[in-house]
C-alpha cells in the first residue's frame, strides 16, 4: 500500500517480535533512548569465543524495549541480524542496514533505528569493557555520546524532525 | 474481525438520515444561495431551515449562526475577527488546554502584537473561575475557554465563566466542538458570546462548522469576498453540507438525553473495567467529563504501541503519547494536568458513539488486559520506572 504508515515487514516485527526479554549471565548490557523522547531499549547479548579461530560470536541475544512500533520493530529486527554474527561484523551494521531490511519507515521515527543501533553498541562496548579487551576508536565515541544522553538526543530529534518538514516540502 | 470504533471524538460516521437529508443537494437542488432564481431560493430556503435547528439546540437566534468550514474555522474566525475589530483591546484570555485551533492562532495573535494569558488547568483539566477573574484587565478584549475537552473530555465552569466576562464586559468565545449536540448548551443562560460547533463531530458531514456569533457583538471577517453570511464569511455556502448539519444537530437535539445516558454507562462500564488493570490511571475529572469520553494511562508502555496493537485487534483509539506526534512532543493536556513526559506516553483515549454497544466494551475489555500484558513484556521496565 503506497500510503500505509509502516510496512509489512515493521508490523510483523512489531506484532511478533524476535528475541524478546533477557538473558541471565549476559556477557555485555546495552541501554539506550531515555523516557522523555519515548524510547528505552535494553539489550543483552551473550558472546562465546572460538578458541580455535579467536572469534568472538554473538551466540544469544536479546532485548526490551518501553516505545513506539518502530522502536520495538526495530530491536527484533536488530536482534535477528546480529545473532551468529562476530563482533566485528555486528560493529559494521548501520541504522541504514536495518532501515533497509524494515522497508518504509516514517522520517520523524528514523531515530527510532539509530536507538536500536545505538543499543547494539553499548552492549558490545560493556562486554569488551568487561573482558578488557581493546575497544575500537569508534566505539569509544559512540560511547561518549551516548552517555552524554539527552542534550545530544533532543538535538537528533531536532535534525529528524527538520529532516522530515524538508520531505514533506519537497513532495 | 470484529472491528470496534472507539475513536468518536477524532469523527463520527454520517448518520443515515444525514446522508438522505443531504443527497437532493448535489445533483437536484444544487443552486447557489445568492441566486435570484428558484433554483437559488430552493437551496436558499433549506439553508436557512438549517440555521434555525442549528440555532435551536444551543437556544440562539437564527441570524445568530454563521456557515463555516469546521471548526478550525470557527476557532480562528471566532479570536481573530474579535481581535481585529477592537484592537485597543489587545488582551486575550485562554487556557492551556486548549485545541490547536484555539491554542495556535493565540500563538499568532501573539505575533500580531496581542497580548495572551494562558491560564493554568488543575489535574482533572479543570480552570479556575477566579483565577481567570483576578487576570482579567482594563485591556482585555477576548475570554476563549473550551466547553469540554477534546483529550480528557473535562467540562469546563462554563457558567462561572459566562457570569464573569459578562460582569466584567468581556466578550466571550467557547470552543463546543467536543460538546455541541452531546451536553445541553444555553448560549444566553450561559452568557456565551461566540461558541464554536463542528458537523462531523455530531454525524454530520466532514467540511462545515458554525460560528454562533451573538447579535450585539462587533466582528471582522478573515475571508472576504461576496459578503455571505451577513458579511461575517464570504464564500458559497456548502448547502449539502449545512443541510446535513442542520439534520444532525436536529436529531442530536431529539435524542441527546437518552443517548448522553446510554454513553455515560457505557463510559462508567468502560472505566471501571479498564481501571482493574493493574497499573492503569484514569485522565480527567470523574463526574464533570463528557459522556463519550474515557482517557487513561498504563505505567511501563507506550501509547502509540498501544494503539496500534487495538487496531490489529479491530479497535480504533488514539494516544496523546509523543510517538503519535509529528513533533515528537506529547500532548500539551496531559502535561498540562501534570502527567510526566513518560505517563503521557502510555496514554490511551477511547470516545463512544451512538453505534457503539455494551458488547463492543465487554470486548475491550477483553482485548486490552492481554496486549497490555503482552506490551509490559516487552517493556524494560517491571513494577517500577527504574
Amino acid at each position: 500500500m503506497k500510503y500505509e504508515i509502516y510496512s509489512k515487514e515493521v508490523m510483523k516485527h512489531f506484532l511478533h517480535p524476535k528475541s524478546m526479554g533477557k538473558i541471565k549471565n549476559p556477557s555485555g548490557i546495552g541501554n539506550a533512548g531515555n523516557l522523555i523522547c519515548g524510547d528505552m531499549m535494553q539489550l543483552f547479548i551473550k558472546v562465546k569465543e572460538d578458541k580455535k579461530t579467536e572469534k568472538r560470536i554473538i551466540s544469544d541475544i536479546k532485548f526490551q524495549t518501553f516505545g513506539c512500533v518502530v522502536a520495538i520493530a526495530n530491536s527484533s529486527m536488530v536482534t535477528t541480524m546480529v545473532k551468529g554474527k562476530t563482533i566485528e561484523q555486528a560493529l559494521k551494521i548501520t541504522k541504514d542496514d536495518v532501515l533497509k531490511k524494515l522497508g518504509k519507515v516514517p522520517p520523524v521515527k528514523i531515530h527510532c533505528s539509530v536507538l536500536a543501533i545505538d543499543a547494539l553498541d553499548e552492549a558490545i562496548y560493556d562486554y569488551l569493557k568487561k573482558k578488557n579487551l581493546p575497544i575500537p576508536e569508534k566505539l569509544r565515541e559512540t560511547h561518549e555520546r551516548i552517555q552524554n544522553g539527552l542534550g545530544e538526543l533532543e538535538h537528533r530529534h531536532r535534525e529528524y524532525f527538520n529532516l522530515e518538514k524538508e520531505v514533506y516540502q519537497k513532495k | 474481525m470484529k472491528r470496534i470504533y472507539l475513536d468518536n471524538s477524532a469523527t463520527t460516521p454520517v448518520d443515515k438520515r444525514v446522508l438522505e437529508a443531504m443527497k437532493p443537494f448535489f445533483s437536484e437542488m444544487y443552486g447557489n444561495a445568492s441566486s435570484l432564481h428558484k433554483f437559488g431560493q430552493e437551496a436558499k430556503k433549506n439553508m436557512e431551515e438549517s440555521r434555525e435547528k442549528i440555532a435551536e439546540i444551543i437556544n440562539a437566534k437564527r441570524e445568530e449562526i454563521v456557515f463555516t468550514s469546521g471548526g478550525t474555522e470557527s476557532d480562528n474566525l471566532a479570536i481573530e475577527g474579535i481581535c481585529f475589530a477592537n484592537k485597543e483591546k489587545n488582551h486575550i484570555i485562554t487556557s492551556n488546554i486548549e485545541h490547536h485551533a484555539v491554542l495556535h492562532t493565540c500563538r499568532w495573535m501573539e505575533k500580531q502584537g496581542f497580548e495572551v494569558t494562558y491560564l493554568p488547568v488543575d489535574k482533572y483539566g479543570l480552570i479556575n473561575p477566579a483565577t481567570l477573574e483576578s487576570e482579567i484587565k482594563d485591556n482585555t478584549g477576548l475570554v476563549s475557554i473550551m466547553f469540554a475537552n477534546n483529550e480528557i473530555g473535562t467540562i469546563e465552569p462554563i457558567v462561572e465563566i459566562g457570569k464573569i466576562c459578562r460582569e466584567k464586559g468581556v466578550c466571550f468565545h467557547t470552543d463546543a466542538v467536543q460538546a455541541f449536540g452531546k451536553i445541553p448548551i444555553d448560549v444566553n443562560k450561559y452568557n456565551i458570546d461566540l461558541l464554536s460547533m463542528s458537523a462531523h463531530k455530531v454525524y454530520g458531514p466532514k467540511g462545515v462548522g458554525a460560528l454562533f456569533v451573538r447579535n450585539d457583538i462587533n466582528i471582522e471577517p478573515i475571508i472576504h469576498g461576496g459578503g455571505h453570511e451577513n458579511e461575517i464569511r464570504s464564500g458559497t455556502e456548502n448547502i449539502a453540507g449545512i443541510v446535513g448539519f442542520g439534520k444532525a444537530a436536529e436529531i442530536a437535539k431529539k435524542e441527546m438525553k437518552k443517548e448522553a445516558a446510554r454513553e455515560i454507562k457505557l463510559r462508567d462500564k468502560l472505566i471501571k473495567g479498564v481501571l482493574k488493570i493493574e497499573n492503569s490511571h484514569l485522565n480527567g475529572h470523574p463526574v464533570k467529563r463528557l459522556p463519550n469520553n474515557t482517557n487513561f494511562w498504563f505505567e511501563f508502555i507506550e501509547g502509540e504501541s498501544l494503539v496500534v496493537w487495538l487496531d490489529s485487534k479491530g479497535i480504533a483509539a488514539s494516544t496523546g503519547s509523543a510517538c503519535s506526534s509529528k513533533s515528537l512532543e506529547p500532548s500539551h493536556v496531559l502535561l498540562a494536568i501534570r502527567l510526566k513526559h513518560e505517563q503521557a506516553h502510555g496514554s490511551l483515549r477511547m470516545t463512544l458513539g451512538k453505534e457503539n454497544t455494551k458488547k463492543d466494551i465487554n470486548y475491550v475489555l477483553e482485548v486490552l488486559p492481554e496486549i497490555i500484558e503482552k506490551l509490559r513484556k516487552i517493556s524494560p521496565y517491571k513494577g517500577k520506572w527504574k
